[in-house]
């Protein structure tokens, strides 16, 4: 009787409040600006990680180097990011080890990091990130530019721009580099994402304008440090009626 | 009592340090029909001599494909080799699903070894009774590759297994400088001159006991069988460069095999 009467009410109590820690991000970084250029692939982040809507870490990199010729960009919650991050370096550490003659290409990268995140996604645990995966071949130097999210939603495009930037930064990036994807210098590219990331930096409240670029080319990849855009406030005073 | 007390299991040593259900298990592979592998810088091709039960019965298959880029040829028990060409196509999947990627030849030929391997380590299990010769084409060109029970793959330039496979592998050896360069019909040709060897001395190859399949860098795994295969076998039935049992242009239905 006694034991009967226990397993009642705590069978009831094990009845749980529903899950909540993989809602929503906490720490995040916001937009990722990708874009072909004639020599390859170049991509574009800010430094900041935001916890709400407090400026908290103002050094992070959210680009991160895979192998020789590929290229990740991440915003959205930083851990999951840095989660990801030890899961790839897991699969390229595995794949160096077999030492046949076969490297992960980007593509493959890419693919990799689809299924990851379209797995969380179906068991209800969602990595919060969009990802901007770019690269070039070693061989035949063919350009690689993918978009994959948290719901393993994915696109390949000749510009891709997540998170604010996707509103903000795409119709610019549309109207400079489409259908000039072989043309453009690199010069111009690094223009293209400079006044991309300085438009976000104006209108996105949760972005930095010390950013870090990063291009891959059929000879390899170069990650700038940190560096900040000009900006110009001087219009600010003439602006009224927003309540300041 | 026991005439040999070190064969019970395949995780037994005998004092000679040979397991002996491993060796039995590698002569199973000699009673199959022969299949050769070979491959030249481009391709690289099966051919297999297929046995039928009797008269009244069909052949039995002798190549699987695997996947678009992978083939396989069997030597041995039938039942064993459909499960690992089970698994050779899930690994292929695999690949495919996760990395978006054709399965890297090496990659297979490691996944196979590692799965033969516990069967010949653990206690209460038994090898597998059944050779493989699979080809491929993958980023870096074509491949020919050995399994065996004994969870050994080797990588080969040319090889043949199954029954009466030593004559094969002897025409191979003596011919083998000229495949690198070799086109794909000439290599089919060379492989159907290195089974022909393999025949016992009233047989001919035709094309109910023939199978050929190939595979190249943008040539998709494909299977050559019965009247298509009449152009490869009349080309080599108007040379007689090979030793084996003299050409005949008459096609009548081949005398079965009566061997185990």
């Amino acid at each position: 009787m006694a034991s009967i009467k226990l397993k009642l009410p705590q069978a009831a109590q094990n009845a749980q409040e529903p899950i909540t820690h993989s809602d929503g991000p906490i720490v995040t970084g916001t937009s990722v600006l990708g874009i072909k250029y004639k020599d390859g692939i170049m991509v574009a982040a800010d430094c900041l990680a935001s916890y709400g809507s407090l400026a908290r870490f103002r050094d992070v990199n959210r680009l991160q180097a895979f192998g020789e010729r590929t290229i990740i960009g991440a915003s959205g919650d930083i851990g999951d990011f840095q989660y990801v991050q030890d899961e790839l370096e897991k699969l390229m550490i595995k794949d160096f080890c077999l030492a046949d003659g076969h490297e992960l290409a980007t593509p493959h990268v890419y693919s990799y990091l689809h299924r990851l995140l379209y797995s969380r996604r179906s068991e209800m645990k969602p990595l919060w990130n969009s990802y901007v995966v770019g690269g070039v071949h070693s061989s035949s130097s063919q350009r690689f530019l993918g978009y994959v999210d948290l719901l393993g939603t994915t696109y390949q495009s000749s510009t891709i721009a997540t998170g604010f930037g996707a509103h903000l930064a795409q119709p610019l990036l549309r109207k400079a580099v489409e259908g000039r994807e072989d043309t453009l210098t690199e010069e111009e590219a690094v223009k293209i994402l400079d006044d991309c990331m300085r438009v976000l930096f104006y209108r996105d409240a949760r972005s930095l304008n010390r950013i870090r670029r990063a291009k891959v080319t059929k000879d390899g990849m170069e990650v700038t440090d940190p560096y900040s855009l000009e900006t110009e406030w001087a219009f600010a005073e003439h602006i009224v009626g927003y309540g300041a | 009592m026991f005439r040999n007390q070190y064969d019970n299991d395949a995780s037994t040593w005998s004092p000679q340090g040979r397991l002996h259900q491993v060796e039995y298990a590698m002569e199973a592979v000699k009673q199959g029909s022969a299949v050769v592998g070979l491959r030249s810088n481009t391709h690289a091709v099966l051919v297999a001599l297929k046995r039928s039960p009797g008269k009244l019965a069909s052949y039995q298959q002798k190549l699987y494909r695997v996947d678009d880029h992978i083939g396989v040829a069997i030597s041995g028990l039938t039942s064993d080799a459909r499960v690992l060409s089970n698994f050779m196509r899930s690994e292929a999947m695999r690949s495919k699903m996760l990395y978006d990627r054709p399965l890297p030849l090496f990659r297979l030929s490691s996944a196979l070894v590692a799965k033969a391997q516990a069967n010949i380590q653990e206690y209460g299990r038994r090898p597998y009774g059944v050779g493989l010769l699979y080809i491929g084409h993958d980023e870096t060109g074509p491949h020919v590759y050995e399994f065996s029970p004994s969870a050994n793959t080797f990588e080969y330039f040319a090889m043949a297994i199954g029954s009466r496979s030593q004559s094969a592998r002897t025409y191979l050896e003596r011919t083998f400088d000229a495949f690198s360069d070799a086109a794909l019909d000439d290599l089919i040709k060379h492989g159907l001159r290195a089974l022909r060897d393999t025949l016992q001395q009233d047989k001919q190859l035709d094309t109910l006991n023939c199978s050929v399949a190939y595979v190249g860098k943008d040539q998709a795994y494909t299977m050559v069988e019965g009247e298509d295969l009449r152009p490869f076998l009349d080309a080599l039935d108007s040379d007689h460069s090979g030793n084996a049992a003299p050409s005949s242009s008459s096609q009548g239905p081949a005398p079965m095999e009566t061997e185990a």
